[in-house]
């Protein structure tokens, strides 16, 4: 439970209850600022170069990307998972502190939750378009069928992946959704716009907001939430069987599914940051996001980091203990000193060293300087899937087939696609929905006085 | 007729009913265009399916893509010997760019496809060669000729037949002089059409031209024995091989049958010992990489050397020495090992230099090597051009001293040096024909082109060694209107006869006569037909005389190596030969066996040349005014640089032009003969040329990937560099049942010390499974298809290191890492121990690629067939002609490998089955394997206890490669074993 008197106070400026709907509901009634419509522009310009790089992948085939018979997987799959890792936070942020009953977690894991739906989308298009024959993806699909019936194969990696981001995608999809639709009835309430009432009162379902109903949506919170948590724990787990499962070496290693669960939320709450500071500035949400906000997921993120830092050096002691050639040639020679030393350096020191200055109360106080770091996580993130994906297998057991790989500008463009689709979606989300979740901030709002917390946990236990 | 009917109505009265439907619906269509009645406008079932039905067939018609039209026309008439479906095997004979091989060509259903070695030659012994595998694909040249040309312009046999023999009467009434310039023939039959049209044109001399010649070697053999021929080479009986400069495995006279007699001599576990190789060269050639010992000189010092040997030699024998500079290293080591194997070694020299040469007969003749290594009685055919003749016709020609030329399948506009000064000269000559059978250089400025026929549409013969024939058969009828040399020299003398009438008559007057097994002519001749050679009872081995004095003029020749800065080499790359085939995208694409470059010649600089010079892979060079694109190549000599020929074709088809540069105008005339080897100027220039090279990293690493020992170690101790087999073996430990294969457990064995790396399997898998081929550009992005990879690597000395070669396809592993990524199962293991794919069930997700460690996984990243990005032989219906109808050609974006030629095995466990009995040990011959020159391959069934497989995978040499990782592959290696004294 939230301790008032530890933390400080979680919503500032003394609002009355109707006051937070007011300043909430502010973004989505007032008339559509013009940064909005540059950034969409802008994000709307990403997407169609995305969709240009789409069209000439599924018309000429995976030719088009930079890869080689030796590098299988490029860009496509560091994106992927890349994305994957930030599509985590969402709910990791939701879940776990819901479940550990961090009421501070109010203001931001409605972002946070959009924040993973749309990425989810952006990653789950990778896995699609990195086939050969996409036109044939439905035979991932396990369903009786008029081929056989022919069967998935069970024991792939790529199946359960299959299984888990579907999975993730419609709990995280519906957990965010649920947690909108007293919002929705807020909107749908207040709203003077005859046709945002019809819109809004037809995605709230009729919400009346009766004890009744109350009941049954704290339950399916907390349901979804106890799917989603172990979800959140699989998905990238199973991600990373993507990799471990294989022979090869710096991919065929135990430690990857925890390593990857951790990442993902590194680089998950790395992104949040990005998002609720930008959304704290833009839409002047400091009394909601305060500086303590802030704060708290900087200091998540020092013990991240730190993890992180764990597990690298783990990764080069295994590879030297295990007197494994193979795997001392692949993380001492070929990451850390070969063709691609630069990025894995750049893993390194974005990932373990920059997170560090988090220590010092003036950063985590300091806006911009809390901004430009979680940046350089989500870059180190991404490096760390490029070493993950790429220097395995430019250089694995035959040295005859060593081979170099560089991005064509097709995958390239495809990255940018994603980006404008994240964009795109993030300013849809600003514009059209609430991006505080009211009614859980008004249950931190005006009890925060320690004698009506008191008052509220027994009322709760009750 | 039955008569159906649906209602008692229709039956008394079907016209009625019919009459009543067609006027309710007349009524309908009226009622709906006039709106009159409302209620007819309701619609009615009938209304419905009609729009449903329309929509379901204009959403078919919107829909459905522009299926190609593919038309087939039975036999009306089926032939005898054609079953649809079986292929047929017909005995022919290779001869091309000096290139003798007896082959055996398959063909489907009236198209020859595949080129296999035939098993009755006791030349090539079931050998071919990479060039000989993909000469089929030449049959489907776009680029051909497909009728007869008069100045560019399509003209008949008809009258050519009476234009020609006019001109040629005319130039003869005039006085003129003619030539007839072909290649070296080999061909008894058309010899004899040759005499008898010189016969008749008196004023026409005849001249072979070797585009890279031997007549140095020719010469040499004149001076010392009186014959001028080039002698028949026994590697099988050498025990000590010592080459200087000659490439005898993989450009020089007949690398298929040397490879045979050299593989077979590489058996550590030979009674009577393994040969033992010393190589002494300039550049790092093939052979080079296969030699026990290897000593790397100036191109200019090989008669340094040779001389050196001699001398170390001629003084045991009391036999004049020469005064001559020391060689740059010590002979002594190898003149004592030749020695101690007198008429059991063998000396040859790759030289053009009849210095040279005749020091290397003297070698030979003091170590009596004649008549047991060497033989001068029987000898080989294969190169008779004299460099003199030569220069002499195109210094005529360039002065205009003669009347014409009949260029036979010759292209001295592109291959010989100042071809530029010729193309002119010959274009202002009052006669030129060219016969060719595809667009060339030469052909391109002759006013007359005449169409040859591919070797596998016309019939032949040929005597590549005296007393050895051979026969070639048409596998196919003439694509286009191609016509040999023989029939339009026939035709223009008044002899309209059948080739095949000729050929049979010479065999019976000349041929028949010299055997005594057969009675009769028809059986002698169908039996040599269906064996496809004949040999002589082999004669005495008498030798002619060595003339010793004929040596010293030569020998006092020899003085010094030069001492200029640097030299260059002009050689012929392995597989590319002298660019005559460079139009054969199967060829080009094969990557060079020792640079791994394809699409592209280049200057080969040492390590150390190119840290002297500042230069690095595929920056431009200048080499005496050629702008190269520099490689570094390991085992170069420090002061040369080597250019291969073949390259640089300006008119040819899509494939060769522009690939690469032409080089023959570096070579030199010395003396009346062409100088292979120069002096250089060399200076770095400013640019890059990107190469295609499909290894670009050339070190073990310490890894235990090409297992080696010396041959005493192996003596010693029969798992000498292989300890780690049986480490690995006693680890094979699992928690799952070990995998069954009831009936059979197919697999290979690869003889690492037998395999010279040649690349004959890459092509011949290549022409199996119809792989596709991709183009410069992607092979550079490292996207070759081929199903099998020779892998390369050099250890120690940069500057001379030993290099091994492996070839590597799918291993075929019984606990395959692909099989259980695959997400659909579309790789997935037989009960006989293949690794499967099924093409129509990828989706493309490449894990499997990625998963391999042995990355032998093809991805179809591009289509490859019918795209026009990809203009090769699967762009065009000639091109298709080649594909194996028993394999399937894959779609863009499924993976592809090796299969062990599972349709090879299916058609043999089928006729087994029908012959109602096991399938043999050795009866399933895999592409790669049936073709090998060395005898490397061996495929077969672990389940029989008693199959060479089964012994070889049992032999303390065999091993697996990553064994470790538990893959439990079904190909195993055999150790290198090196014969060399130093480990």
């Amino acid at each position: 439970m939230y301790n008032t008197e530890v933390r400080g106070k979680l919503i500032e400026g003394d609002k009355s209850l109707g006051q937070i709907s007011k300043d909430i509901i502010h973004p989505i009634d007032q008339k559509t600022p013009k940064w909005w419509f540059i950034s969409m522009g802008i994000s709307l310009i990403m997407l169609m170069a995305g969709l240009y790089a789409k069209y000439v992948t599924v018309t000429e085939g995976i030719g088009s990307w930079g890869l080689n018979n030796s590098v299988g997987w490029g860009w496509a799959i560091i994106n992927f998972v890349w994305w994957i890792g930030i599509g985590h936070a969402g709910t990791a942020f939701s879940i776990f502190l819901l479940i550990l009953r961090q009421k501070w977690r109010t203001s931001i894991n409605r972002a946070a939750e959009a924040m993973t739906v749309v990425a989810v989308m952006c990653a789950g298009l990778f896995p699609l378009l990195h086939m050969g024959r996409v036109w044939n993806f439905f035979f991932v699909l396990p369903y009786p069928n008029t081929r056989g019936p022919l069967w998935v194969n069970f024991n792939s990696p790529l199946f359960w992946d299959f299984v888990a981001i579907s999975a993730y995608l419609l709990i995280s999809a519906s957990f965010w959704y649920f947690g909108m639709i007293p919002d929705f009835a807020t909107i749908r309430d207040t709203t003077k716009s005859k046709i945002k009432k019809a819109v809004y009162g037809f995605f709230s379902f009729g919400w009346t907001g009766s004890s009744k109903e109350w009941l049954r949506y704290e339950a399916l919170s907390f349901i979804l939430g106890g799917i989603a948590a172990v979800l959140v724990v699989s998905v990238h787990s199973i991600v990373a069987t993507d990799f471990a499962v294989s022979v090869i070496p710096g991919w065929h290693t135990t430690i990857f599914p925890p390593y990857f669960v951790v990442g993902a939320i590194f680089s998950g709450f790395a992104m949040v940051l990005t998002l609720v500071t930008l959304m704290r500035k833009l839409y002047k949400m400091n009394n909601f996001i305060t500086d303590n906000h802030v704060d708290a997921v900087a200091r998540v993120l020092i013990f991240i980091s730190l993890i992180m830092g764990t597990a690298y050096a783990t990764e080069v002691f295994i590879a030297w203990y295990s007197a494994s050639k193979y795997e001392f040639y692949m993380l001492i020679q070929n990451r850390m000193l070969g063709e691609y030393a630069f990025q894995f350096w750049a893993m390194v020191i974005c990932n373990a060293f920059i997170p560090q200055l988090f220590w010092f109360k003036k950063i985590r106080r300091n806006i911009t300087a809390v901004f430009i770091i979680s940046l350089f996580i989500n870059v180190g993130m991404w490096f760390e899937r490029f070493n993950i994906v790429i220097t395995t297998l430019a250089k694995d057991y035959l040295p005859a087939n060593w081979a170099s790989y560089s991005p064509s500008y097709i995958e390239i463009l495809l990255f940018i696609g994603t980006l404008g689709l994240f964009g795109a979606g993030v300013l849809m989300f600003f514009r059209y929905i609430p991006m505080i979740a009211i009614h859980e901030v008004k249950s931190v709002a005006k009890f925060d006085k320690p004698t009506a917390e008191r008052k509220k946990r027994h009322h709760h236990e009750e | 007729m039955k008569k159906y009917w649906r209602s008692i109505e229709e039956l008394t009265d079907s016209t009625k009913v019919k009459k009543e439907e067609l006027s309710y619906e007349r009524a309908n269509k009226k009622a709906m265009i006039t709106g009159k009645s409302l209620d007819q406008f309701a619609s009615t079932r009938r209304d419905f399916l009609k729009v449903f039905g329309y929509s379901i067939a204009g959403a078919a018609v919107v829909a459905s893509c522009k299926k190609p039209v593919e038309k087939a026309i039975p036999y009306l008439v089926r032939p005898e010997e054609v079953t649809p479906g079986k292929a047929s095997y017909y005995a022919s004979t290779y001869f091309e760019e000096n290139e003798y091989c007896s082959v055996l060509v398959k063909v489907r259903d009236g198209r020859p496809i595949k080129i296999e070695g035939n098993e009755l030659s006791s030349i090539t012994r079931q050998g071919t060669s990479a060039r000989v595998q993909a000469s089929v694909l030449s049959l489907y040249d776009t680029s051909r000729y497909k009728t007869p040309l008069f100045n560019g312009k399509a003209t008949t046999w008809e009258k050519v037949d009476k234009v020609v023999p006019e001109k040629l009467d005319a130039v003869k009434a005039s006085g003129g002089e003619l030539a007839l310039l072909t290649p070296t023939i080999i061909s008894p039959t058309t010899r004899s059409v040759i005499d008898q049209f010189l016969a008749k044109y008196s004023n026409i001399k005849w001249i072979q031209y070797d585009a890279v010649s031997a007549s140095g070697m020719l010469d040499a053999n004149e001076a010392n024995f009186g014959k001028r021929a080039l002698p028949a080479y026994h590697l099988d009986k050498a025990k000590v091989i010592v080459s200087v400069e000659a490439d005898f495995l993989g450009t020089w006279l007949n690398p298929t049958a040397f490879t045979k007699q050299y593989s077979s001599r590489r058996d550590p576990d030979l009674k009577d010992g393994m040969s033992r190789h010393y190589q002494i060269e300039s550049m790092m050639t093939l052979t080079g990489s296969n030699a026990d010992e290897r000593f790397v000189i100036r191109p200019s010092e090989k008669g340094v050397v040779l001389l050196n040997l001699y001398n170390a030699i001629a003084k045991v024998h009391n036999a004049p020495t020469f005064q001559v500079t020391k060689s740059s290293f010590s002979v002594q080591n190898i003149a004592n090992d030749l020695l101690a194997n007198q008429g059991k070694s063998l000396v040859m020299c790759g030289s053009n230099d009849p210095a040279d040469q005749v020091i290397v007969n003297a070698i030979n003749f003091l170590l009596g090597n004649y008549g047991h290594t060497v033989d001068m009685n029987q000898t080989m055919n294969t190169k008779q051009g004299s460099d003199q003749e030569v220069a002499k016709l195109v210094a005529e020609i360039n002065a205009q001293k003669i009347a014409g030329i009949i260029a036979v399948d010759v292209n001295p506009v592109y291959d010989f040096p100042e071809g530029d000064k010729l193309k002119k000269a010959i274009s202002k000559l009052d006669l030129s024909i060219a016969l060719a059978q595809a667009k060339n250089e030469t052909a391109a400025v002759c006013e007359l082109v005449l169409p040859l026929p591919h070797y596998l549409e016309d019939w032949n013969d040929s005597e590549p060694i005296t007393g050895q024939f051979s026969l070639a058969q048409p596998a196919i009828n003439s694509l286009f209107e191609g016509r040999s040399l023989g029939v339009c020299l026939n035709n223009w003398q008044g002899v309209k006869e059948s080739y095949r009438d000729v050929v049979k008559k010479y065999w019976e007057k000349n041929i028949f006569p010299l055997q005594n097994k057969q009675k009769k002519f028809e059986s002698f001749w169908i039996e040599s037909l269906r064996n496809g050679v004949f040999d002589l009872e082999s004669k005495s081995p008498k030798q002619p005389t060595f003339n010793i004095d004929s040596i010293n003029q030569y020998a006092r020749s020899i003085k010094k190596a030069k001492t200029e800065k640097f030299e260059v080499v002009l050689y012929e790359m392995t597989g590319k030969g002298n660019g005559a085939s460079a139009n054969n995208p199967w060829i080009m694409e094969m990557p060079d066996p020792v640079s791994k470059v394809s699409w592209d010649n280049f200057a080969a600089v040492s390590p150390k040349l190119a840290v002297q010079l500042g230069v690095k892979n595929e920056d431009l060079i200048d080499v005496n005014g050629m702008k190269l694109p520099v490689f570094i190549q390991p085992g170069q000599q420090e002061n040369t640089i080597s250019v291969a020929l073949g390259f640089g074709r300006n008119y040819s088809g899509k494939v060769a032009n522009g690939a690469g540069k032409n080089c023959y105008q570096l070579i030199q005339n010395k003396d009346g003969h062409r100088i292979y080897n120069l002096t250089a100027n060399v200076k770095k220039v400013d640019g890059t040329y990107p190469l295609a090279m499909t290894q670009t990293h050339h070190n073990m690493e310490g890894r235990e990937i090409v297992r080696e020992a010396v041959l005493e170690e192996y003596k010693k101790k029969a798992d000498a560099g292989n300890e780690a087999h049986a480490k690995h073996e006693s680890h094979h430990v699992t928690l799952y049942d070990k995998p069954d294969f009831p009936a059979h457990h197919w697999a290979m064995a690869i003889d690492l010390n037998k395999c010279t790396g040649c690349g004959n399997c890459t092509i011949a898998c290549q022409s199996e499974n119809n792989v596709a081929v991709i183009g410069k550009e992607q092979v550079r992005n490292r996207r070759i298809m081929h199903w099998l990879r020779i892998d390369r690597y050099y250890s120690e000395n940069p500057e001379n290191p030993k290099t091994y070669h492996q070839p590597v396809m799918c291993q075929h592993c019984d606990n395959a890492p692909c099989e259980n990524v695959c997400p659909v199962s579309a790789t997935v293991h037989s009960n006989e121990g293949i690794n499967q794919m099924a093409y129509n069930r990828c989706v493309g997700t490449r894990y499997c690629v990625n998963n391999c460690p042995y990355k032998v996984r093809r991805f179809n990243w591009f289509k490859y067939a019918n795209n026009d990005k990809f203009d090769f032989n699967m762009n065009n219906d000639l091109g298709k002609m080649v594909l194996n109808p028993d394999v399937t050609i894959r779609s863009r974006g499924v993976v592809e490998k090796c299969s062990f030629c599972v349709q090879r095995i299916q058609e043999k466990k089928l006729d087994a089955k029908l012959d109602n009995r096991k399938v043999k040990d050795g009866e399933i011959q895999t592409a790669c394997m049936q073709s090998c020159p060395a005898d490397a391959i061996v495929f077969g069934d672990l389940n029989d206890k008693n199959s060479k497989i089964s012994k070889l995978f049992e032999h303390p040499r065999n091993y697996h490669l990553l064994e470790e990782l538990h893959t439990l592959p079904s190909v195993g290696y055999l150790t290198k074993i090196r014969n060399s004294k130093k480990a």
